[in-house]
């Protein structure tokens, strides 16, 4: 009778159990997901690493040169594979979207959340979210009969460029940062709110102080996630860039980008070929510029963070 | 200036840019469904796709798509979900958790391609799944995993410390804390992440290229056997989606009305896309009502 | 009860994840060009009818094509070249059926103002040396030039059978038939080089060279010199009997007089001449 006692109060409770059951699958899920990411990184960096080893692309030249043609070789017996155009190609486009995009987003996360009614917000919403599923091939050609005469219009030239890129990508990225800037508006409290209103302020003094500092964290996981989706656009921006290697002159000469030059030959290419390996390395630039980006934007929302 | 006045500007500022916005969306919307209905009708939705000769459908591309969102979702939102929750609520807050989240957070900028031929040369290949729904899937869900974690974890890591405090108090577990009071607080959230996932799987082409591959053998609707080659439920069949049918139809589409039937897709996937959409948020809705007993 | 619907859902799910474990011996899987892919669907899926088989036919490209039926991951590798004039690519473990013929025709946006040029003026365009339409009888516009992706085979065609070994000028690359078109239909001053089924469009014209028509009868007896075949590629040691069939089947008369005509493509009985890997042109005996 003891003993049974006993051991029931030492036994593990079911709630007990089940917490630990929750924690082990909730880790097995981070762990498969971490897996993966590491096993796609390794992949990538291992390629495109092939590159400089195996095939003597030499670095400096690779990140510096702008001239792209991996196939035959330079005087010093190493293939000509400059990325310079692709890499400002690349940062010029997601930067000017994300940089005409944000403002936006936040205008419509603030609209929505803030001054629109219930049924406003209902309607706004699905409309914004409806463009993350259109195909970027209609979103090219969209741009190639809209955009594109416009801008050969404004500006001369044949209309190509990075303006036209990053204004497709715009539309792109919209619908991914305003969803998620709304959903991040709509959790912070409304006593918050009613605090800085009940102080005095203004309305627009307690979006702007309170509610807009208080979610910049997710404000910036939006960004990142926009600009994720810029950088990695292929079909869309390719038909509006003038996809050819060359170094812009300014924002309406053409140019391409890192993912659309990488989209448009690796099926052309043969595996482990020198061509094959340079398309790999854009692959391993285009996450390496990522990453700073990332940080970049993480940094500057530590500064503007709510103390 | 007094801060009055500002309010007022910044009140019409954020209208004009809202109705920028709205005006360059409906244009948008207007333009893919008036090119695109014209050619479209029921029979449209309901028939076969043609390779060479004018008149075919979009039966199989339809539901195909729709197949290939049921499988990728069943795949990767309990990952996420799990993984999510993790990150938020067990994870300790230290280095190793913030390279985590940034490692994720990075691999959603790789072009849809390069995750297409990872899992091509992976899956497809390595593991002789073969160009299936199935691998289709699983790069799908590479895909959108980096969003949707990132999204739960956001969610999660938002929802008041009190909640979670307050569970506690009351000698509830922490696990059951997170199922049964801040899970349901996350619903919307989710919901949103759930959304924008699916319109990527929706408008996806290049990572499926080579994964779930590009043509559509035609289906026996009446044959439910996930075995045999034809049947729709079958997950090792290659499966052309909607997206990638237009793509296709925009590249090398020898098809007589190749044009037509492009527009008429696009238009038709929107509107799916739509109704999706609906459900979704009606859906989320409802659950989140019966889940937190909010009116 | 909760549970059993919970278990009842799993098991339902898991029911297709199943199906993963038949293989079908009566299946071909085709991997590659882009450009053949309409043909191999087209008449696989013919084939498939007749004989119950399950004939999986995906693009990918050449590169793509080659590489996996080189590593017998496919039973067969469409492409668009001679696996010889791919670097990396051992060709000795390749058995070459050429299946069609495709005829290149260059083309322009309808503002140029041009029909008709010469083989060096072509030549001298896309070299970067003329540079101004008026300079070849035109307008006063630009040329803008529009290539396709490195690595494709038609502009490998292309700069073998125009270029002679001159390096082209830098300028726009597009990695399919249909952006090709799409642009230079919608640029002024646009000229590029497309296959003879995508030429047909509102806004393009199809230059005239030396004053000879883009026309299959033209290239059947190599008047018309920017052309090339496709191919269909088996790995030797694979030899698989059922691939080999179907390539029968291909070209036999009644797929090259029915779908290879509908889609633009030139039977490869109807030529009246060969063309070699390094572009040589050889009359074919019996003519």
């Amino acid at each position: 009778m003891k003993a049974k006692a006993k051991n029931q109060l030492l036994k593990a409770s079911k709630a007990t159990k089940e917490n630990v059951i929750g924690q082990v699958i909730t880790f097995l899920c981070a762990t498969i997901i971490v897996t993966l990411t590491l096993a796609i990184i390794f992949f990538v960096a291992s390629r495109g690493i092939r590159a400089f080893v195996v095939d003597h692309i030499s670095l400096g030249q690779f990140l510096t040169g702008s001239e792209w043609n991996p196939g035959t070789k330079n005087a010093q017996g190493q293939p000509i594979a400059g990325s310079l155009p692709m890499i400002i190609g690349s940062f010029g486009v997601t930067l000017l979207a994300a940089l005409i995009a944000t403002p936006f987003s936040l205008a419509i996360g603030i609209y929505m959340t803030e001054y629109a009614s219930k049924r406003m917000r209902r309607l706004i919403q699905p409309m914004i979210e409806l463009f993350t599923g259109v195909p970027s091939v209609v979103y090219g050609f969209t741009g190639l009969m809209v955009i594109v005469p416009i801008t050969r219009k404004l500006f001369g030239g044949t209309g190509f460029g990075i303006l036209p890129g990053a204004l497709v990508l715009f539309v792109m990225i919209l619908p991914t940062i305003t969803s998620m800037v709304v959903d991040t508006l709509q959790r912070i409290p409304v006593s918050f709110r009613q605090a800085a209103l009940a102080l005095g302020a203004t309305k627009w003094q307690s979006i702007y102080l309170i509610v807009l500092r208080a979610s910049i964290p997710g404000i910036l996981t939006a960004i990142i996630f926009g600009m994720a989706r810029a950088f990695g656009e292929a079909l869309a921006v390719q038909m509006v860039i003038g996809n050819s290697p060359l170094l812009p002159t300014n924002l309406v000469s053409p140019t391409a980008t890192l993912t659309s030059q990488l989209t448009s030959q690796i099926g052309n290419t043969i595996m482990n070929s020198v061509e094959n390996d340079a398309l790999w390395a854009l692959a391993l630039v285009l996450l390496l510029m990522s990453l700073v980006f990332n940080l970049v934007a993480k940094w500057i929302g530590k500064r503007g963070e709510l103390k | 200036m007094n801060a009055k006045r500002i309010d007022k500007i910044a009140r019409y500022a954020i209208q004009t840019m809202v109705a920028i916005v709205a005006l360059i969306l409906l244009a948008l919307l207007s333009y893919i469904l008036i090119n695109g209905l014209p050619n479209a009708s029921i029979d449209f939705i309901f028939k076969p796709s043609e390779a060479i000769k004018a008149g075919g459908g979009i039966r199989d591309q339809l539901f195909n798509s729709i197949y290939l969102l049921v499988l990728s979702m069943v795949i990767s939102l309990p990952l996420a979900l799990g993984a999510g929750i993790y990150l938020a609520e067990f994870a300790p807050n230290n280095w190793l958790t913030r390279l985590v989240k940034t490692l994720i957070e990075i691999l959603s900028s790789l072009p849809s391609i390069v995750v297409g031929l990872f899992i091509y040369l992976l899956v497809v290949i390595k593991w002789q799944v073969g160009f299936s729904i199935l691998s289709g899937a699983i790069a799908l869900t590479v895909f959108n995993l980096p969003l949707l974690t990132s999204s739960i974890q956001n969610a999660f890591e938002a929802v008041d410390h009190k909640q979670l405090e307050a569970g506690l108090a009351l000698g509830m577990s922490p696990w059951k804390t997170i199922k049964g009071v801040i899970l349901p607080i996350t619903v919307p959230s989710v919901v949103m992440a759930i959304i924008l996932a699916s319109g990527r799987i929706f408008g996806e082409a290049a990572a499926l290229i080579y994964t779930s591959g590009q043509s559509a053998p035609r289906l026996d609707y009446g044959n439910l056997n996930p075995f045999s080659p034809t049947s729709p439920l079958n997950v090792m069949r290659p499966a052309e989606t909607l997206a990638v049918h237009i793509w296709k139809l925009n590249t090398e589409g020898l098809t007589a009305d190749s044009d037509a039937v492009s527009a008429a897709a696009s238009a038709v996937l929107i509107i799916v896309v739509l109704l999706f959409n609906l459900m979704a948020h009606y859906l989320g809705n409802k659950l989140e009502r019966k889940l937190t007993g909010k009116k | 009860m909760k549970k059993t619907k919970i278990a009842l859902l799993l098991i339902l799910l898991l029911v297709p994840f199943l199906g993963a474990c038949s293989h079908n011996k009566n299946q071909l899987t085709i991997v590659g060009s882009t450009a053949l892919q309409p043909l191999a669907e087209e008449a696989g899926y013919q084939y498939g009818i007749k004989h119950n088989v399950t004939i999986n036919v995906q693009g990918g490209g050449t590169g793509t094509g080659l590489s996996q039926v080189s590593e017998k991951a496919v039973n067969i590798g469409n492409s668009d070249l001679f696996a010889q004039q791919k670097q990396g690519i051992d060709s000795k473990k390749l058995l070459d059926y050429k299946v069609a013929v495709v005829g290149i025709a260059v083309i322009t946006n309808s503002t140029s103002g041009v029909k008709n040029v010469t083989m060096d003026q072509l030549r001298n365009i896309f070299a970067g040396k003329i540079t101004n339409w008026k300079q070849v009888g035109g307008k006063d516009l630009p040329i803008v030039l529009i290539h396709r992706s490195k690595g494709s085979g038609t502009r490998f065609t292309f700069e073998q059978d125009v270029m002679h070994g001159q390096p082209v000028a830098g300028g726009q690359e597009q990695d399919s038939n249909g952006s090709v078109q799409k642009i230079v239909a919608a640029t002024p001053g646009a000229i590029s080089y497309l296959a003879f089924a995508y030429a047909n469009k509102k806004n393009l014209v199809k230059l005239e060279i030396d004053g000879v028509k883009p026309t299959k009868a033209n290239v059947t007896n190599n008047n018309w010199k920017i052309w090339s075949y496709e191919h269909m590629y088996l790995n030797k040691k694979a030899n698989n009997q059922l691939a080999k069939k179907f390539i029968n089947y291909i070209e036999s008369p009644k797929i090259q007089t029915s779908i290879i005509e509908e889609l633009g493509y030139i039977s490869i009985h109807q030529m009246k001449v060969s063309k070699d890997i390094n572009g040589k042109v050889h009359q074919l005996k019996g003519e």
